[in-house]
């Protein structure tokens, strides 16, 4: 993969464990993640999709440290992340920020959105004077599309796109590198879900950011990606640049996922490919090929063989036995 | 709820705030004032114990009969002029001493829930962050103090107790000191299990992660962003543990190993009432009804509080 690498995750995995019995023994362990390696470089938006539960989220805050990884390595700009502590981490979060799927629950109510925004520069020592820290915030809150007398007010004042821009301006008030958005849009309604994409798009030309987008549609990844990984009970099943992976899909899963896009042309007619079943349960995923129990074109050796990641076209991986 | 409000499909945020009134802001501790003050019974109790403070700490400069004096030609009298709560066995005054005793009982109350709160607010505050070995120490601790029963262990521990401290800070001092420290000690795991159930919810939010994600201290995620937030419910429960120390007060006193046997507080006046019941009700009945009256109004306080504080509750 190229050179110009802000981030590389390689073999990540995340083990929780399901502790019950007499001394809380460790009786089983759910596979949140499960060996999951991807690049992103700079400038570039990675786009990460999937079901609810197939470990998206928890691989984005594996990155960040939020949740301690039970293995794998994480390099960013070239040092690594999983060693780093005390002085290196606090460093690391100037470089790497968050934002949050749910607006209501990642704002303090009991704060103002001044010190919200305001916190990190406090953290940081980024602002030398109470007045300068203000003066801050205000730009801070401009570059979102906000007032700078809402400064003084609080969380439950706003509706769910503007605290979605508060919590954007909070993110990037270190000037990170790379920012997380842990499906940022999902609890929007449909409206705003368009101002907030469209907003994150301005500041990664304004500030050359780098995002993680993690979401669980991929009409809104399609938008806003220049590659898209798609992920399946803690691993990722195909990577490939954006306009790549929806013209041309190479796994049976992602086939799935896109019959589900709708097209927005009635006279298109499309062959919907229905999945059989649920997701397995991630404490005992199926052998082999995660996907066999529910893929249209398993064969026996399916169950047996974990299959890998593989460049099947230039810069197009995808992990099956039989496609690409 | 704001998030229903219509917005605009332009790209630039509406400017103006719906739901918030013009001029006018709410922070959320004057949000939980406006509620508190729908809550009529509270607001009515609030006054009442205002009023009962405000007697016993002024009630000394206004009615200045001692409190000692004894007239054995005005005993067990009624309420009269001279007297208007009426005189005791030794011909007492029984509004001077219920003034004075009064300020004793609500200063035990008071002194004994903040040090209930202190150590269930420590204890609770580090189970819930620690979780594992600690936590798991910590939860058996309160356990264990639950499981005790408390008059008995009050009565040993003062039996005990109570001349070694005497010795160290004096008889009032001393046995304020013990009191409070008995009363607090065996109140202290209902706010510890409290807080640690907030921190255990409250630690997982996504603003505490927010927080951490900016490199935020463990010590700066738990005061600015856990412990306000975890605030609410132990205001309510400090409020009744006042009532409940107060009680407790009155219960020692009453069983005479409260204060010394000269110092009149409300259990004591109480305890001393109780063999003339029939030929002078009135003396019994002053103290008990400010018991009631001052314990009644203090749990409608936190009842209001409690409605007051909880913001998924709309009034």
């Amino acid at each position: 993969m190229g050179k110009d690498q802000l981030l590389s995750v390689r073999d990540l995995r995340k083990h929780f464990a399901v502790k019950g019995g007499l001394f809380s023994r460790e009786v089983e362990r759910v596979h949140a993640v499960d060996g999951v390696s991807f690049d992103i470089g700079k400038g570039e938006t990675l786009g990460l999709v999937g079901e609810s539960g197939c470990g998206k989220s928890t691989t984005g805050r594996c990155i960040l440290r939020l949740i301690e990884p039970s293995s794998g390595e994480v390099t960013f700009q070239g040092a690594d992340v999983m060693r780093m502590s005390g002085e290196a981490l606090r460093a690391l979060r100037r470089d790497m920020q968050i934002i949050f799927q749910d607006p209501y629950a990642s704002l303090n109510p009991r704060l103002t959105v001044g010190a919200i925004v305001g916190e990190a520069l406090e953290i940081h020592g980024l602002a030398k004077s109470r007045r300068e820290l203000e003066e801050r915030v205000v730009q801070l809150l401009e570059t979102v599309g906000l007032q700078p007398d809402h400064m003084r007010r609080f969380p439950h004042e706003f509706s769910g796109g503007q605290r979605q821009r508060i919590g954007i301006a909070r993110a990037l008030a270190v000037e990170p590198k790379l920012i997380v958005c842990d499906e940022p849009v999902s609890a929007l309604d449909v409206s705003i879900q368009a101002q907030v994409i469209n907003l994150l798009e301005d500041l990664q030309e304004k500030f050359s950011l780098t995002y993680l987008f993690i979401a669980h549609d991929l009409s809104v990844v399609e938008h806003i990606s220049t590659r898209i990984a798609v992920m399946y009970l803690g691993r990722v099943v195909e990577i490939a640049p954006s306009r790549d992976l929806y013209d041309t899909p190479l796994h049976p899963y992602t086939e799935a996922l896109l019959s589900a896009v709708p097209i927005p042309d009635p006279t298109v007619k499309r062959k919907r490919i229905m999945l059989q079943g649920d997701v397995p349960n991630p404490i005992h995923p199926p052998s082999g090929c995660h996907f066999h129990t529910r893929c249209p074109i398993a064969r026996p050796d399916c169950a047996q063989r974990d299959p890998v990641l593989r460049e099947s076209r230039p810069g197009h991986w995808v992990a099956c036995h039989y496609r690409g | 709820m704001a998030g229903s409000t219509h917005a605009s499909l332009s790209a630039k945020a509406p400017a103006a705030v719906p739901g918030a009134r013009k001029g006018r802001r709410f922070s959320p501790w004057q949000e939980a004032w406006r509620r508190f003050r729908r809550h009529k019974m509270a607001l009515f109790s609030a006054f009442a114990l205002f009023l009962v403070v405000f007697g016993v700490l002024a009630g000394p400069f206004l009615w200045r009969v001692p409190i000692n004096e004894i007239d054995f030609a005005a005993k067990l009298q009624g309420p009269s002029w001279a007297h208007p709560m009426g005189t005791d066995d030794l011909g007492q005054d029984l509004l001077s001493r219920l003034i004075y005793g009064g300020r004793i009982s609500i200063a035990v109350g008071v002194a004994a829930m903040i040090v209930a709160i202190f150590v269930g607010m420590l204890v609770g505050a580090l189970a819930g962050m620690a979780s594992g070995g600690l936590d798991a120490a910590l939860m058996w601790l309160t356990d264990l103090f639950l499981s005790l029963p408390q008059l008995p262990l009050l009565l040993l521990v003062i039996y005990l107790f109570r001349e070694p401290v005497k010795g160290v800070l004096g008889v009032e001092g001393g046995a304020f000191i013990l009191i409070v420290g008995v009363i607090g000690a065996t109140r202290w795991m209902a706010a510890a299990r409290l807080v640690r159930a907030q921190f255990l919810s409250l630690r997982e939010k996504e603003f505490v992660e927010a927080a951490r994600a900016l490199g935020a201290s463990r010590m700066r995620q738990v005061m600015m962003h856990i412990l306000p937030n975890a605030l609410g419910p132990v205001i309510v429960v400090a409020t009744i543990d006042i009532a409940a120390a107060i009680i407790a007060e009155s219960t020692l006193s009453f069983l005479g190993l409260g204060f010394p046997s000269d110092v009149p507080t409300w259990g004591s006046v109480l305890r001393d009432a109780k063999d003339y019941l029939d030929i002078a009700p009135h003396w019994a009945l002053f103290p008990g009804g400010l018991i009631f009256i001052t314990v009644l109004a203090i749990n409608f306080i936190g009842d209001g509080l409690r409605d007051a504080l909880d913001p998924r509750r709309v009034l």
